[in-house]
Order: C-alpha cells, then sequence, then structure tokens
C-alpha cells in the first residue's frame, strides 16, 4: 500500500477544511499539509449555506449582545468560555474573507451590509445577497490555490484513523479514481467532515454529508457530544427539502397558516408587527418556529401540498427589484422546483433537517481527547452551538475553528515524531482487509434498504418531537440495523469509481452517527431547544445542565455519559422572544 | 400500469469494458423528478453499479454536470416532464475524458484555474486592524456576475473550441479570471494577462458564445472573454507604443 508522508492531514475541504489548510500553510510554510476529500472542494456543502455569516459589526451592536443572543438560542447549553471567543474572533475572520475577495453586500457607502437573522438582537449578519456560503466556499478555496504546500487530495474517501500508542498518526483513505488505498501517515489530522443530515430522510444536506468524520472518530474511540441536537430549518422546499434562506424573513418575509394568518403569535412570539422586530414573530429562534409548525399541523391549520402539509412563506410585499437584488437565489429556488414566483404568490415551506449541534467532541483549540486528531465545522462540537444553533452563526464558526485547529495541528505536530512505520502498514492494511472482506463476502442485506429502514425510523421517532416510546422503537430498529449491515452486500465490485462502496461505507457511518442520536436523545429526560420530549416538556437544569457524551463502547449501542456546561457569566435563564426580547 | 419513461444511459468501465455502450433504465414517471432523481431511483432500484457525482440537488455545487438529449445541462436542475414522452439520453460531459459512465475527468480544468491566479492579489496586505476595503454596490455589480461561476463546466461541454483544442484556457476559468481583473479591490490584472492574453488564452476564442447559453447560472463567459480581449488589446498597443514599452 502507498503511504503518503505529510505533517498535517486535513480531511474535508469545504469552509473549515479550507480555512484549517490556508490557516497552516500562512503561518508556517515549510509544513506539508495534505487535504484530503471525497469531493472536490467547491462541492463541499459549505457552498449551500444562503444567509449569512454573523460577527459584530455595528456601534449600536456588542460582543455581549452576540454572546447573549447565541447562549440564550442555544438554550444555555453552549460553553460560554467558547462562545465569548467565538464572538471575538468572528469580526476579523469575516474581514479577512473581505481581504482575500469575498463579495459581501454592501451598503451605498461602501461599507460591508449586514442584515437581521433569527434570534438576533440586532443586525449582525454579513451577507453574499443569498450565495453567502457559495461565495466564501469558492473564495477559500480559490485562495487556497496560493499555498503551494497545500497538496490536495479530491475524491479520496477516507475510512479509518490510524492510532498508534494512543495517538493519531494519520488515515487510510480509497482513491476513487483507481479503488486503492492509501495511507497518510500524519504528525496531526484535522477532522472538517461536515454533520450528517442525511441520516433523515427530508433534509436541506446533500447527498455527501453522511457523517463520515463524526464516524471515524466514534470509531476510534473518541466520544461525539450532544448529538440529539438536530436543528430543523423552519423553511424548507416541501418535495425536495430545498432551503429557503432565514433571510427571507430577514428582509420581511411573514409566515402564515391556510387562514393567512401569522400563527407565530400564537406561541408567544408576537406581537405581529407589519415590519420586522428583531428575535420576534418571523425572526424568532429555529426550534421555535419549527414547533409552531407542528402544532399547527396538529390543529390542521397547514396549507396541504402534494408534498404534504406546508405553510406560507409570503415575500411578496418586498417587490421584485428587492427580491431579485438581495434574494435572487430564493426566487430561482421557487420557479425552478415548485413552481412559484415569490414575486406573485407565497412560497409553500415546512421543516426539515438541516444542522448537527453535535458532533466530535472537542475543546476551543479543537482538540479533540485523542491526542493528534483535532476536528471543525459541523463535524465537531466545540460547543458554541448547545441545544439550537443561532442562524448564521455556524459559517463564521467554520472560520474561527478552522483556523483554530490549523494553529492547534501546527503546535502539536513540532512536538511530535512521526507515526512508526510498523503501526502505520499493520493498522493500514486492517483497514484494507475490512474492504476487501466486502468485496470478497457476498452479503446478504441490501444497503438500500437498510437507509431507507434508518431513515424512517429517524423520521418517526428521534424527530421534532420526541417520546420515550419513540426514541426505544427507535434504538431497537438502529440497533438491529447496526448487527444486519455487518452483513450487507457489496453489489458493484469494480475498482474504478465505484460509488456502490462509498455508499455502503456511508450507510456505515450513518448508523454510528444515527444511534448516538437516538440514544442520547433517549437519556436526556427534559426538553431544551431543538430536543422536545413529549413526556418531559421543560427543561430540567438540575439533571441536565450537561453536555450526553456518547462513547464507542464495542457493544451494540453507545454507552452515553455526562459532562457540565462550562456557565462563565450567564446563568440559565429564560428564552424571551416576542415583545419582550427585542 | 402508471407512466414510466425510458432513459438511456452511457456506460463504461474502464476496468471491464473495451468500449462504452448504452443501457436503457425503464423508470416511473413523476412530474417533480429531475435527472438527478432518476439516477438516484436506477442504483437504487435497478443497478446499483451506475456511477454518477451529484450532491446538493439545488443547482449550487456543480457536482452533476452532463449530457441530457446531446444538451450539456445539471442533473439536478432539468426535469424530465421536459421530455415526457419522449426517450432521454444521457452521456457523461463533452470534451472530457470518461473515468466511468457519468464521471468525466476535471484535473485539467482545475490546472487552468490554477494558472490564473484566481485570487485577490494586492501590492500590500492590508493589516486585519485596518477593516475591511470599502467597495461601492457599483463597483461590486462591475464583477459580480462573474463570481456566479459554480465549476460545473457544462460551458466547457458546449465550446467548440474546447472541442477542437485541449489547451484552451476555456470559458469558465477565463470567466473566473475576469472576476478578479473587474474587481476594485484587485491588482493582479497584468499577472493574469500572462495566461489570458496567450495564444490559448482568449485568442482561441472565436466567439461562439455557446458557452454562454448553456451557463445555468447567467455568468456569461462570452462577455468575459470579449472583455478580456480588448483589455489585452489594449496591453499590446501600449507595450509597443508607448515609451519603455518592450519589443
Amino acid at each position: 500500500m502507498d503511504v503518503i508522508d505529510t505533517d498535517i492531514a486535513i480531511v474535508g475541504a469545504g469552509g473549515a477544511g479550507l480555512r484549517a489548510a490556508i490557516e497552516v500553510a500562512e503561518q508556517d510554510p515549510s509544513l506539508k499539509i495534505a487535504l484530503i476529500s471525497k469531493v472536490f472542494p467547491m462541492r463541499s456543502h459549505t457552498v449551500a449555506a444562503e444567509g449569512g455569516a454573523a460577527g459584530v459589526a455595528k456601534p449600536n451592536d456588542s460582543f455581549d449582545l452576540h454572546f447573549n443572543d447565541t447562549v440564550s438560542g442555544g438554550d444555555w447549553l453552549c460553553d460560554q468560555d467558547a462562545v465569548d471567543l467565538f464572538v471575538r474572533t468572528a469580526p476579523e475572520e469575516l474581514t479577512r474573507m473581505e481581504h482575500w475577495g469575498c463579495p459581501w453586500s454592501r451598503e451605498a457607502n461602501g461599507q460591508v451590509a449586514v442584515r437581521p437573522f433569527g434570534g438576533m438582537k440586532t443586525e449582525r449578519t454579513w451577507y453574499a445577497a443569498d450565495k453567502t456560503g457559495f461565495h466564501m466556499l469558492h473564495t477559500l478555496f480559490q485562495t487556497s490555490l496560493k499555498y503551494p504546500s497545500i497538496t490536495r487530495f479530491d475524491e479520496f474517501y477516507s475510512t479509518e484513523l490510524l492510532i498508534e500508542e494512543k495517538r493519531c498518526i494519520g488515515l487510510v483513505a480509497i482513491e476513487l479514481r483507481s479503488g486503492k488505498l492509501v495511507a497518510f501517515r500524519a504528525k496531526a489530522v484535522i477532522l472538517a467532515t461536515g454533520g450528517a443530515g442525511r441520516v433523515f430522510p427530508f433534509t436541506t444536506n446533500g447527498a455527501i454529508k453522511t457523517g463520515d468524520g463524526m464516524a471515524m472518530a466514534y470509531r476510534a474511540g473518541v466520544p461525539l457530544k450532544d448529538m440529539e441536537f438536530v436543528q430543523y430549518h423552519p423553511t424548507g422546499l416541501p418535495g425536495t427539502g430545498i432551503l429557503i434562506t432565514e433571510g427571507a424573513r430577514g428582509e420581511g418575509g411573514l409566515l402564515t397558516n391556510s387562514d393567512g394568518y401569522r400563527y407565530l403569535q400564537d406561541y408567544g412570539l408576537g406581537p405581529p408587527d407589519p415590519w420586522p422586530r428583531n428575535k420576534a414573530m418571523e425572526l424568532g429562534p429555529r426550534d421555535r418556529l419549527s414547533q409552531a409548525f407542528w402544532h399547527e399541523q396538529q390543529k390542521g391549520r397547514t396549507v396541504k401540498t402534494p408534498f404534504g402539509d406546508a405553510v406560507n412563506l409570503d415575500i411578496r410585499h418586498l417587490g421584485e427589484k428587492k427580491i431579485d437584488e438581495r434574494l435572487p437565489m430564493v426566487r430561482e429556488l421557487a420557479i425552478s422546483y415548485v413552481g412559484v414566483d415569490p414575486v406573485t404568490a407565497p412560497i409553500p415551506v415546512r421543516p426539515v433537517v438541516h444542522y448537527t449541534m453535535g458532533g466530535i467532541d472537542t475543546d476551543i483549540d479543537a482538540a479533540t481527547p485523542l491526542p493528534g486528531l483535532f476536528a471543525a465545522g459541523e463535524c465537531a462540537c466545540v460547543s458554541i452551538n448547545g441545544a439550537n444553533r443561532l442562524g448564521s452563526n455556524s459559517l463564521a464558526e467554520i472560520l474561527v475553528f478552522g483556523a483554530r485547529a490549523g494553529r492547534s495541528a501546527i503546535a502539536f505536530a513540532k512536538t511530535v515524531p512521526p507515526g512508526s512505520d510498523r503501526a502505520t502498514k499493520a493498522k493500514a492494511e486492517a483497514a484494507q482487509a475490512k474492504i476487501r472482506a466486502l468485496f470478497l463476502n457476498d452479503g446478504t442485506e441490501s444497503a438500500p434498504a437498510l437507509r431507507r429502514a434508518m431513515n424512517e425510523t429517524m423520521e418517526s421517532g428521534v424527530g421534532i418531537f420526541r417520546s420515550e416510546e419513540s426514541l426505544r422503537q427507535s434504538c431497537a430498529v438502529l440497533a438491529d440495523l447496526r448487527t444486519r449491515f455487518n452483513q450487507v452486500r457489496l453489489e458493484d465490485r469494480s475498482n474504478v469509481f465505484n460509488t456502490d462502496l462509498v455508499q455502503v461505507l456511508e450507510l456505515g457511518a450513518m448508523l454510528d452517527v444515527a444511534q448516538t442520536m437516538a440514544e442520547a436523545a433517549l437519556n436526556r429526560t427534559e426538553s431544551r431547544g431543538s430536543h422536545q420530549r413529549l413526556d418531559y416538556p421543560k427543561r430540567d437544569d438540575e439533571a441536565f445542565l450537561t453536555h450526553s457524551i456518547s462513547s464507542y463502547s464495542g457493544g451494540d449501542r453507545p454507552a452515553i455519559g455526562a459532562r457540565n456546561v462550562v456557565i462563565t457569566r450567564s446563568r440559565p435563564g429564560e428564552r424571551i422572544y416576542g415583545g419582550g426580547g427585542s | 400500469m402508471s407512466e414510466t419513461i425510458t432513459i438511456r444511459v452511457l456506460r463504461y468501465d474502464p476496468d471491464k469494458d473495451a468500449e462504452p455502450r448504452f443501457d436503457d433504465f425503464i423508470v416511473p414517471y413523476r412530474d417533480e423528478w429531475v435527472v438527478l432523481d432518476v439516477l438516484a431511483y436506477i442504483k437504487e432500484a435497478l443497478d446499483p453499479s451506475l456511477a454518477y457525482r451529484g450532491s446538493c440537488h439545488m443547482a449550487v455545487c456543480g457536482s452533476c454536470g452532463m449530457m441530457v438529449n446531446r444538451q450539456p445541462k445539471l442533473a439536478c436542475h432539468c426535469f424530465i416532464r421536459d421530455y415526457r414522452g419522449q426517450l432521454v439520453t444521457v452521456e457523461p460531459l463533452d470534451h472530457f475524458p470518461i473515468e466511468r459512465d457519468l464521471i468525466v475527468d476535471q484535473d485539467g480544468f482545475i490546472e487552468k484555474l490554477s494558472s490564473l491566479y484566481p485570487y485577490l492579489v494586492t501590492e500590500h496586505d492590508k493589516p486585519l486592524s485596518e477593516g475591511t476595503n470599502l467597495q461601492t454596490p457599483a463597483q461590486l455589480a462591475a464583477f459580480r456576475p462573474f463570481t456566479q461561476c459554480i465549476n460545473c463546466l457544462l460551458c466547457y461541454a458546449a465550446c467548440p473550441q474546447v472541442a477542437l483544442n485541449e489547451g484552451f484556457t476555456g470559458p469558465a476559468a477565463l470567466a473566473i479570471a475576469h472576476r478578479y481583473n473587474r474587481d476594485s479591490r484587485d491588482s493582479g490584472e497584468e499577472l493574469r494577462s500572462e495566461i489570458t492574453d496567450s495564444h490559448h488564452g482568449v485568442w482561441d476564442c472565436t466567439f461562439v458564445g455557446a458557452c454562454s447559453e448553456v451557463c445555468p447560472k447567467n455568468v456569461d463567459p462570452a462577455a468575459a472573454i470579449q472583455q478580456t480581449k480588448i483589455s489585452a488589446s489594449f496591453r499590446w498597443l501600449k507595450a509597443r507604443l508607448l515609451p519603455g514599452g518592450t519589443s
């Protein structure tokens, strides 16, 4: 097997991975960087983020306000030292993006413009029309081409971390073009592989978001944190789940039910001013808005569409000119995928799985408990997102913690020798044997059938509202699927671009991730943020002001532990939105 | 029986096949399906060995460019309702080497893009403490259309020059170079002119305009190339006519 020696290996070349790579290249050009991704960098899912990136920019705003919005938005499950660091660093990272050419939208005087977003006291979301993630990703990718120390390995699917004496010494990946397995020996590894929305059937997430990095870390003994917290975005298109940005509401979009009534006023988010009021109504937090949809559905006040229930997102009053200037992609997507021109008709929308707040357990330096392994972006849980991420924090997070992961990896790499030949070879060959077994064994279980069963049980049991009964059922189904996966059948035995193999490996990763979500949700007998239990409707700070820690136990289910949340200056209080919150 | 549609897909696995062939698949017709949904259906229900790229399903990641009835299209933005009652033929993008089935080798594009200094080139590093650059909405509008390229490469499949001339830098890469040249914060145009003004740069383009017609993001690479030709001509004249000019 080929062994590629490098100083720092980065898995994932979306926003966080690219930012980490650039940081390493800038800080120490002598270090060799291997940037490994299962897709070309510009295909990474950062590309689909629309609304913007949060960072204090205006005199009427402050770090304290950004801190408060983030911590209360996260229902006090955020680590406050991490949030402090994040809000203080976000503006300089967004400024750096400007220096790298990001085409931020501008005020008339040439200053970078900011827009309001849900759950925010004031405007602080930097945006590039409604394609912010796309522009950030291409800016980062194109900027990364400047640095000769970054070597890209595009379309390499990473399967396993290499561990020697409780230290991460690299990883194994499949070159998709040839089917060859390659070992990357690195002094430090950064995982930046994104989220895992694809464990659910209805999601804004692209097909590539299968939790590969989370599962790689988990199987190497690194815990996953707060996996029960899955964000539903309140406004996706029915059928496809395509995201309609919160920016549409930031610009003044209204949500109405089948009676044309702005129903959010019935859920503590009023008064229903005709103009956008920060932290109220349509600019409430995502968890509350998605939960309000569920209640409206129970009351039979949703709009029927061929693809299930929806509510109406109305931006007609903005007028064609403003829609084309601020929300061009929203218009394009609505026309293409639901046949509605938002200039003349409201867009049908419904909640859709969007973001995994949980992820690989890291500290504020992006370090995991496994020496040599770092993580950043959606695959990681620092945690700044707590129980419900504030919209537009994630695009700033990938920059702040991507860069931080780069610096931490440099510091670590300077203190250690490369992994030994013996361990690299032995571990890589063991990984190869597992892949070979898939080719040689005639399994009996169909991967698509297992995937459908996983998707169904996640939706029915681990959705917006959960209960002991639904979760026990889903945990049992997932444990059974995990066992059946051992007999999965690989249909395609070709070496070249074997996407069947990739999908089988992705399914294995998703089953691990799904289990941690369901088991951690079962364990948390309270309601907080995006985790809502019908049988435990109240938040319980006595018992659950804690992160849940899911560890691979070698058995058929994860072990669930707990760790206290870091509280520095904001004691848990009531989340106040609507008239009292703005 | 409910309505169906027949999809003819080019198949090629270099491990097994001497040359490409076509396979026909009969799939259910669904009004809301795009070609990418059909391919996913085939892979899941009919033939797991079918190889194609695709991810976002919202026409922004640029993964799923392919030929549909001989036209370059994004498979996620190409509705089968527009082909009702017809045979739909799906092939890999023209003008690229096939790796397998609908997957083509895109390395050539990445190399061309990389050669064009596709990033902001500035005389000095601006310290973060100085904050952001000013850029008016009008200055932004001057280059913004050219920032919209998703690198889907439909324009390379449409371009007759790409077909004739492997070395041609091509529409998307030249549009991205132009995007930076037009950016009020950039001063890298001279650097990029090494490539843009060269034989394999803008002068290979014969202004057929097919690139702009197929662009799913309305980037108009043809306009970018024509504008670059004008700048290149000025550079050529300046170099010859002004004192201190070379040769």
